[in-house]
């Protein structure tokens, strides 16, 4: 009884020593009712360095640091790009290949460049680094740092000094020449060098400078890139590239100070782990404090933030949406955001419903738990959700997932009237909706073309509809029937699956890097959906690096793919199917390797187009090309739904920009009394677990004293 | 026994070589330089070019065992195999294909791991050692019998439903601990209780079993009817002689874990969100980053060698009639 009654102390002792407001909170205590945003990350991020970083989860922290010279308002829709450190608009003279000025409408063919000029605005200043530290003398503090030094550097606060200084139009220019620096291998050089004048041969010249552990790239121009004064560039980009816009509101097109990069370049800078892919430098609402990413990453406020301010003007409903309760006011709204490394999805939605995440989205597992479809079929948070006051946030996301044909393959590919129809067949067999309510709990909306909504060229309703796959029943859309299916694969040859020469069964092959038993429904569910045409679909199961080399080869017959947009713009989604982006024959990201001379002449002439009724009659064509040709299923285009916590303030959902943590705003009191409130310890089961010890442990002593107290015979 | 460990020291590196040409193998079976190059620089904009880049700057652009290219002992030198992994033996693990020198991320990361690994070792072998004396106490009783089915049912639970039984019911319906999350200092503990007790309960069902057997062969012995005869109490029998004289497998089984507490535990340490090492493998194999993935197989085997020096150093330690030679 002794050892029980201090078994149920210590383990209350233990629970009550916590010094924090609830037990179960993975905050210190010291974190309440702080005006802090709380997330998570799943996987570690690759990359932080503007030159380098290209995937969403990096995205969601680099995008708070840098600025690029462009940026998406937050409320307009379809999205528009606004200055974020320009005075305007960079402003685009057309140049013939003499050099002279072209007129604004001149000819496409009359012009050899554009040339963008960007102004910065005065003033905007660099968050407090030790990179900019300077002593006494105005030199820099730590730019040439000794051995000596670094016996007393272990960590990044052992950096006793920060500077800052204001940001020039030089730093733009250095951070375009990083992106050909061959020590960076920057991602979207390869695409850069085909537009930014001179971008190719200055990667070839500096691939000939002998190895270096630092590239100065300082003392290397780049023609393409012009240095006017201390707040103005320019970029010079080959023929016309309207798209260019979007790229200068990427970090790609961020500044990097050149004594920041010379900072990191000093010998014992890897070694202690401190890069500039690590370390992130720039001037925008927040940076990065805490850099665990085996653990946490913490963005704080940039002290030295430029003002800032909400957006006083937005779409039609917005003002009802209260989305311009705080035009006007200086951003940011939130101190800090807390990522905390959250791998596995259970843990994560437990501590979402407890409280201590503020965002979420949601996973399959917990799909029922937080959704279910009203009356009208239209998703609803359940009663439990609602009654904690969490809302529902839904928004089409801005990429596609789609079924392609390998175009280069005897059976399915090739413009052929019978390839053509069997993979219209194919299109019409596989059941997308039934696909989307079965294996994505209804988040997505069945494709009928390439591009998704929000996306100039998409339309809506009956107007936007894939004839060919859908018909009309009095303004529904449904799928056509099997029947027609059936119908055009008779046509091409194959009548009830069987070559119509052969007699031999039509046996497909779907190509695929998912394995296991979470894609065996998945891929069973495929193999049904070609047995409705009795094609026998065999699966071809193999591990992504193989996956992907079968795609680069293009011994590939039918696979799924996908495509998250760059930016809102129609080309970034027709490019997937551009004869000269083929991936078998040029490496591009037309995985289909699809190519119709009349298709890509309409690319070419839709590229340069701004959004104009003539631009989406182009567009249009494309679509019905594309459409008779089906070298895709346009499968689906997926939904993304999150979860708002009571206390955060409503947001406009914007699957394009990256930069919207200012915008951002909680509600730290309210939180920390829900979290207390339904966080409260529950110590009943401590009494069962006593009793359910004394049931256990008394037999065991009474046989214990009865047997040591027993004679041996 | 100097003369034994510097035997064992030379023996240790074919071994080493063996498992070094072994993971060196497997990888690039798996993964070629392209594939690796192709993860790292992502999925979109991917060029040629680019790729050869990448091999260049991370020099996977040469053979993987023979280069032709030179006649002499270059044509063995200047190969990935040699380069790559012939380096760890000076200890130089060198940087993750990321840039991050993963000497540092090791020296970061083990430090969660052993949070975790030492108490559920030690608390593991407390706990599993008096379950099994206890059923051997009360051996042939309904006592034992109800022990021994509870093992086998504890036995054939998965590892995986004690976590998420564990937090449903101590962190998400109770509130008693944070569901996962680690912090660094004293305030670790709040974070380490849970997966300590949950790893410790989901151990007793195996190590009691194995424990019982072990002391069940001893208590049979000549030595402890003599014990018996000469009126020693059974709990002294028990905890004084059978404990010590079953110390040989039981040191067996447990030294040779020993080193390899630093490895880490994979699933739990992905379900509690601890910043281990053994999250940094799996991660490290998803990343297909070679370089993470060698030092830790290197080290892994090292320990593991090491830990079957400390078995034997131990056997005679436990048992004088063992000598080292």
């Amino acid at each position: 009884m002794v050892m029980i009654r201090a078994f149920l102390l210590s383990l209350l002792l233990l629970l009550s020593a916590c010094d924090h407001a609830v037990n179960n909170s993975p905050y210190p205590a010291t974190d309440k009712q702080v005006n802090t945003l709380y997330s998570s990350f799943e996987e570690r991020p690759k990359h932080l360095d503007p030159a380098l970083s290209y995937s969403s989860n990096e995205s969601e922290i680099i995008a708070q640091i840098y600025e690029p010279p462009l940026q998406y308002h937050y409320l307009k829709r379809p999205y528009t790009l606004i200055p974020q450190t320009l005075t305007a608009m960079p402003s685009v003279r057309y140049l013939d290949a003499a050099g002279r000025v072209l007129p604004d409408d001149a000819p496409l063919a009359s012009i050899a460049q554009s040339v963008y000029e960007l102004h910065l605005r005065p003033g905007i200043y660099y968050q407090p680094h030790p990179a900019f530290a300077r002593n006494p003398q105005g030199q820099l503090r730590y730019a040439h740092l000794t051995a000596a030094d670094w016996a007393d550097i272990h960590d990044w606060r052992d950096f006793k000094q920060v500077g800052t200084r204001e940001l020039v139009a030089a730093d733009y220019v250095y951070q375009i020449r990083r992106l050909a620096s061959p020590q960076l291998n920057s991602p979207i050089f390869g695409v850069m060098a085909e537009y930014i004048v001179g971008l190719a041969d200055y990667s070839k010249q500096l691939l000939a400078v002998p190895n270096a552990t630092y590239l100065d790239l300082t003392r290397y121009p780049l023609a393409g890139v012009e240095l006017v004064n201390r707040y103005t560039y320019r970029i010079h980009i080959r023929g016309k590239y309207p798209q260019f816009s979007y790229w200068l509101a990427m970090p790609f097109f961020a500044p990097v100070p050149p004594e920041v990069d010379a900072f990191y370049h000093q010998p014992g800078m890897v070694a202690h782990n401190f890069t500039l892919d690590w370390h992130p430098v720039g001037t925008g609402a927040y940076q990065l404090t805490v850099n665990d990413p085996n653990r946490q990453m913490v963005l704080t406020r940039n002290p030295n933030y430029h003002p800032a301010f909400y957006p006083s003007d937005g779409n039609e409903g917005d003002a009802a949406a209260g989305l311009l309760r705080d035009a006007g006011k200086r951003l940011p709204f939130i101190d800090a955001q807390v990522f905390s490394l959250e791998k596995e999805s259970i843990p994560y939605w437990n501590k979402f419903l407890q409280g201590y995440y503020d965002l979420s989205g949601i996973s399959s597992d917990s799909f029922d738990q937080a959704v279910e479809l009203n009356a009208q079929g239209n998703p609803e948070l359940t009663p439990a959700m609602r009654a904690q006051g969490m809302s529902l946030v839904t928004a089409v996301t801005a990429s596609n997932s789609y079924m392609g044909f390998n175009m280069l393959d005897n059976v399915v590919g090739g413009l052929s009237e019978r390839a053509r129809k069997l993979r219209l067949a194919i299109a019409i067999a596989v059941d997308y909706e039934e696909f989307i309510s079965i294996f994505a709990n209804g988040r997505g909306i069945p494709a009928q073309g390439p591009i998704p909504p929000g996306i100039f060229g998409y339309q809506d309703g009956v107007q936007g509809m894939n004839p060919l796959v859908y018909q009309n029943n009095n303004g529904k859309i449904t799928r056509r029937p099997i029947a027609d299916a059936q119908g055009l694969l008779a046509e091409a040859g194959y009548p009830n699956g069987r070559d119509a020469k052969t007699g031999a069964p039509l046996v497909l092959y779907f190509d695929t890097a998912a394995n296991g038993p979470d894609a065996k429904s998945r891929l069973d569910w495929m193999v049904k959906q070609f047995a409705k045409l009795n094609i026998q679909l065999v699966i071809r199961g193999t591990d992504y690096n193989r996956f992907q080399d079968k795609m680069r080869r293009g011994n590939a017959q039918i696979f799924e793919w996908g495509w998250n947009a760059d930016y809102p713009d129609p080309e970034n989604f027709l490019f997937l199917l551009y004869g000269a982006n083929g991936k078998v024959a040029h490496g591009g990201e037309n995985a289909a390797n699809y190519q119709n001379p009349q298709f890509d002449a309409l690319f070419d002439q839709m590229k340069y187009l701004d959004n104009t009724p003539a631009r989406l009659a182009i567009i249009n064509q494309m679509l019905a090309l594309v459409r008779e040709d089906s070298p895709w299923l346009f499968g689906y285009f997926p939904k993304a739904f999150s979860l708002r916590q009571a206390w955060v303030a409503p947001t406009k959902p914007n699957v394009i920009a990256n930069n919207t943590l200012k915008y951002r705003k909680i509600d730290p009191v309210l939180r920390e009394k829900l979290r207390e409130k339904w966080n409260q310890p529950v110590l009943l089961p401590l009494f069962w677990l006593a009793i359910v010890s004394v049931i256990l442990i008394l037999p065991a002593l009474w046989a214990w004293r009865r047997h040591e107290r027993s004679r041996a015979l | 026994m100097m003369a034994y460990l510097l035997r064992r020291l030379r023996d240790a590196i074919p071994i080493l070589l063996g498992v070094n040409l072994l993971t060196f193998t497997l990888f690039f079976v798996v993964n070629t330089p392209d594939d690796m190059a192709h993860m790292h620089l992502g999925a979109k904009h991917v060029t040629p070019q680019a790729v050869a880049q990448w091999k260049t700057e991370h020099g996977y652009d040469l053979p993987l065992f023979y280069n032709s290219a030179h006649t002499d002992i270059d044509s063995v030198t200047d190969t990935i195999f040699f380069n790559k992994s012939l380096r760890m033996f000076a200890l130089d693990f060198g940087a993750a294909d990321d840039g991050r020198d993963i000497a540092n991320e090791i020296k970061t990361r083990a430090g969660p791991s052993l949070a975790i690994a030492v108490p559920v070792f030690i608390l593991g072998l407390l706990v599993n050692i008096s379950f099994a004396l206890m059923m051997v106490f009360f051996r042939h009783t309904y006592l034992d019998g109800l022990g021994v089915v509870l093992a086998v049912v504890l036995m054939s639970i998965s590892g995986l439903f004690y976590i998420i039984a564990g937090q449903f019911f101590i962190a998400k319906l109770w509130h008693w601990l944070p569901i996962s999350g680690f912090a660094t200092g004293i305030d670790a503990w709040r974070f380490v209780l849970l997966p300590v007790l949950i790893s410790v309960v989901g151990g007793i069902g195996s190590g009691t079993r194995w424990y019982r057997s072990i002391f069940l062969a001893e208590i049979g012995k000549d030595y402890v009817r003599t014990a018996r005869a000469k009126g020693l109490s059974e709990s002294r029998i028990l905890f004084r002689h059978v404990l010590q004289n079953g110390m040989i497998p039981i040191l067996t089984g447990a030294v040779v874990v020993l080193p390899l507490l630093f490895m880490g535990s994979l699933l739990t340490e992905s379900f509690f969100g601890i910043p281990g090492l053994g999250s940094y493998v799996i991660d490290a194999i998803q990343a297909q980053d070679f370089a993470i993935v060698r030092a830790m197989v290197f080290i892994g085997a090292v320990l593991y060698l090491v830990g079957l020096w400390l078995t034997d150093i131990a056997y005679s330690w436990a048992d004088p009639r063992v000598r080292l030679s």
